[in-house]
């Protein structure tokens, strides 16, 4: 795949290395960004202003420090080993995400041809590891913040999937790479200088996704599991330390892949419209910047959402699912199948 | 009023509950058993260290508790062993966020057995501070109404609203919490140079600080849809169990000491309206708080254009003694009604202190209130009541 043939176990080893650095570094760039600077600018204060020199952008690291100092706490009538292994399987199902989302012509780790299928099926693993965390912490807050995280996932995940379907039908491929090229070479009636992004008639599909991630994310307005002026932090309320570390790094890499995702689906992903000639070696190094730039605007508009609206109720989130967003999302899907048919 | 409470009203029970109720009794093994759920003392919802002890089905509530007392501090007791002027000092630290109010009624009250009275500028002054310390209360209420239901940033804005009050309360007592500035005939200072103009310019934000929150918070289909029809207190019931302030105001029954009572400060002097909601939900309860916060700056606005000048102090005696008698003296705070009844024996100090307020008999309708409401909706009734933990263990 790379230019130059290093063989096969050197290039699964830089592949390894790059997931294992880009989840971390996502999930930083994006608590730093959001939560430190944006999050404290709406709510007009500084955020943190000194580590580090300029903006405190050394803030984040030295949390990170500082857990890692921490005690490693386990409850006395907690299952030691299930509570231990809980924040590595929500951390896993992030990594195993960002195996298939492409950053250039050639820069993705496995392009597999039910790329879409795959990366929403291992993102709601997480939910694995937020039930065994919640059981096993032996906490009632925990329980009932991971039984509420259950049900939410379970409820937010057909949404998610139906909201997708309009792109597959649109794009003719579930491979993402697949997605991304049709976008960039396709034209809207004739007309090629942008390519054709499926924002453009996916419009529904594109907001059904950002709400159903938001709540499979479980940010405000969906964020029960963790409400924290009701169950104090939920499923996590049990843990400190490295482990507290890892369901944040597992929040906010989630939240990076979700961002990658849409990006791809709707925005284009890593590529430029076709028609612009942009060559495929400039396209390598070019690439990953675009994708990061889409990232960065669809994370706005969803920690935007997150610290504006107030939480929903269990019983509300569970109506909004099945009473509203699924049946858009099927007319949806009729009304892009039927027009696809047409045109 | 009765001294004992009507039969509560029966409460509906979703038939869902019923169903699984039977279906427990059918089969034993299905019978998951209620969850005890202890909220508190060290909840953040609690604002302090109220302490709820919940029985659950699933996320119903089938009952709750409230646990108090984990803050008392003994305040009726230590009033006997202190002088009236220091009295003021402890009163400060009841309802800490509108200490000045607090300060009001005890005052009033000795200088009723005293038979002073205070001089205008020192009544005017008097109601401006305890109308901007209720701004002040109900300012953070706004923003901490939001943060209850889970966005964040209102309460920020609270914050940073209520600053402008604090500055001002500050800059006229020299305290921002406990001002501690009543005396007995009148007030320790006058007010510096440049602060009513400071004040009139507060005010309007404090308009608008209170257009952002309609607009922001009340204003917000996920806010309606959390707290519309959420912990309705009927009138009746609201008054049985001594619920008071905008509380009771909230449910539509039209009371307000600063008009109904017996007439205190220079409240009977000045125009202002008393906001009632039919409804009596959470919803209601904070429609009401955000009039009265308009309100309030109105009254501020109005007081400060009628101002008289003279003297902030009556003849009082160098040692204060209060003539032996007993006294019952109350107000309208921004919790509720606050009442003190003192009884003095002609010494130094205060022989016994009862003291009335608002938030311990708001809190008492807690276990009526909260039959049968699901977990997230405890915390809305909870943060909608706004209570103190101060003011209800004193």
């Amino acid at each position: 795949m790379l230019a130059i043939d290093i063989g096969w176990g050197t290039t699964l080893a830089i592949k390894t290395l790059v997931i294992l650095m880009l989840v971390p570094t996502g999930a930083l760039i994006l608590g730093y960004t959001f939560l430190l600077k944006v999050m404290s600018h709406m709510q007009s204060r500084l955020g943190p202003m000194d580590p580090g020199g300029f903006h405190g952008w050394f803030q984040l690291i030295g949390d990170g420090i500082k857990f890692i100092q921490k005690e490693d706490l386990t409850p006395a009538e907690a299952d030691r080993r299930v509570f231990a292994f809980a924040p590595a399987v929500v951390v896993i199902s992030t990594f195993l995400v960002f195996l298939v989302i492409p950053a250039g012509p050639d820069i993705v780790v496995k392009d597999l041809d039910v790329g879409v299928f795959y990366a929403l099926a291992v993102s709601s693993l997480s939910v694995i590891g937020v039930l065994m965390a919640g059981w096993a912490s032996a906490n009632k807050f925990a329980l009932l913040g991971a039984l509420r995280a259950a049900a939410q996932l379970i409820a937010y995940e057909l949404p998610l999937l139906l909201a997708v379907v309009g792109v597959v039908v649109q794009a003719g491929t579930m491979s993402l790479q697949g997605i991304v090229s049709a976008q960039s070479h396709n034209s809207i009636f004739g007309w090629n200088g942008i390519g054709f992004p499926l924002v453009l008639t996916q419009v529904v599909g594109f907001v059904l996704f950002l709400i159903a991630s938001q709540a499979e994310l479980t940010q405000t307005p969906f964020d029960m599991p963790v409400a924290e002026s009701e169950l104090v932090a939920g499923y996590m309320v049990e843990y400190t330390g490295f482990r507290f570390l890892f369901f944040f790094i597992g929040e906010f890499g989630t939240a990076f892949a979700f961002a990658a995702i849409s990006a791809t689906l709707f925005l284009g992903g890593w590529a430029l419209p076709a028609s612009w000639g942009i060559s495929v070696g400039v396209m390598r190094f070019l690439g990953p910047g675009v994708l990061f730039a889409k990232i960065m605007g669809v994370a706005f508009l969803m920690f935007w959402v997150r610290f504006t609206y107030p939480r929903l109720r269990e019983d509300q989130l569970q109506a909004l699912a099945w009473k509203f967003l699924i049946p858009i999302g099927l007319a949806n899907i009729l009304l892009t199948g039927t027009l696809k048919v047409a045109f | 009023m009765s001294t004992t409470n009507p039969p509560l009203p029966e409460l509906e029970i979703d038939p869902r509950l019923y169903r699984h109720l039977a279906d427990a009794q059918v089969n034993v093994e299905l019978d998951t058993g209620d969850m005890i759920l202890n909220l508190g003392p060290q909840h953040p919802a609690t604002h302090g260290t109220l302490r709820l002890v919940v029985r659950l089905d699933g996320e119903r509530v089938m009952s709750a508790d409230p646990v108090i007392g984990y803050m008392h501090r003994g305040y009726e007791k230590l009033t006997e062993f202190r002088t009236y002027p220091q009295v003021t000092t402890l009163i400060n630290r009841i309802d800490w966020l509108s200490s000045f109010a607090n300060e009001v009624p005890f005052i009033d009250a000795a200088e009723q057995l005293m038979g002073i009275e205070a001089p205008p500028r020192a009544q005017y002054i008097r109601t401006i501070l305890t109308e901007l310390s209720r701004i002040a209360t109900f300012l953070l209420f706004l923003g901490e109404m939001g943060l209850q239901v889970g966005a964040l940033t209102p309460a920020f804005y609270g914050f940073r609203d209520r600053e402008h009050i604090l500055n001002l309360i500050e800059a006229a007592t020299g305290g921002r919490f406990h001002p501690n500035f009543n005396r007995i005939g009148g007030l320790k200072d006058d007010l510096p140079w440049g602060w009513i103009n400071d004040t009139r310019t507060a005010m309007k934000t404090v308009f608008d600080a209170c257009d952002t929150f309609e607009d922001l918070v009340a204003g917000n289909e996920i806010f309606e849809a959390r707290t519309r029809s959420i912990g309705i207190i009927p009138p009746e019931v609201g008054t049985s169990y001594g619920v008071s302030g905008s509380n009771l105001r909230a449910s539509g029954v039209d009371w307000d000491l600063r008009r109904d009572g017996k007439p205190y400060l220079a409240y009977p002097e000045i125009d202002f309206r008393v906001w009632t909601h039919p409804d009596g939900d959470s919803f209601a309860r904070y429609w009401v708080r955000l009039q009265e916060t308009r309100e309030a700056a109105r009254m501020v606005l109005q007081l400060l254009d009628k101002l008289p000048s003279g003297k902030i102090m009556a003849k009082v005696p160098l040692i204060i003694k209060v003539p032996e008698g007993e006294i019952w003296a109350e107000t309208e705070n921004p919790l509720g009604q606050m009442g003190y009844y003192v009884i003095s024996r002609g010494a130094t100090g205060p022989f016994r202190v009862k003291i009335r307020s608002a938030s311990f008999s708001n809190v008492s309708i807690l276990p009526w209130l909260l039959r049968g409401v699901f977990v997230p909706d405890v915390i809305t009734i909870l943060g909608s009541l706004y209570f103190i933990l101060g003011d209800i263990d004193r």
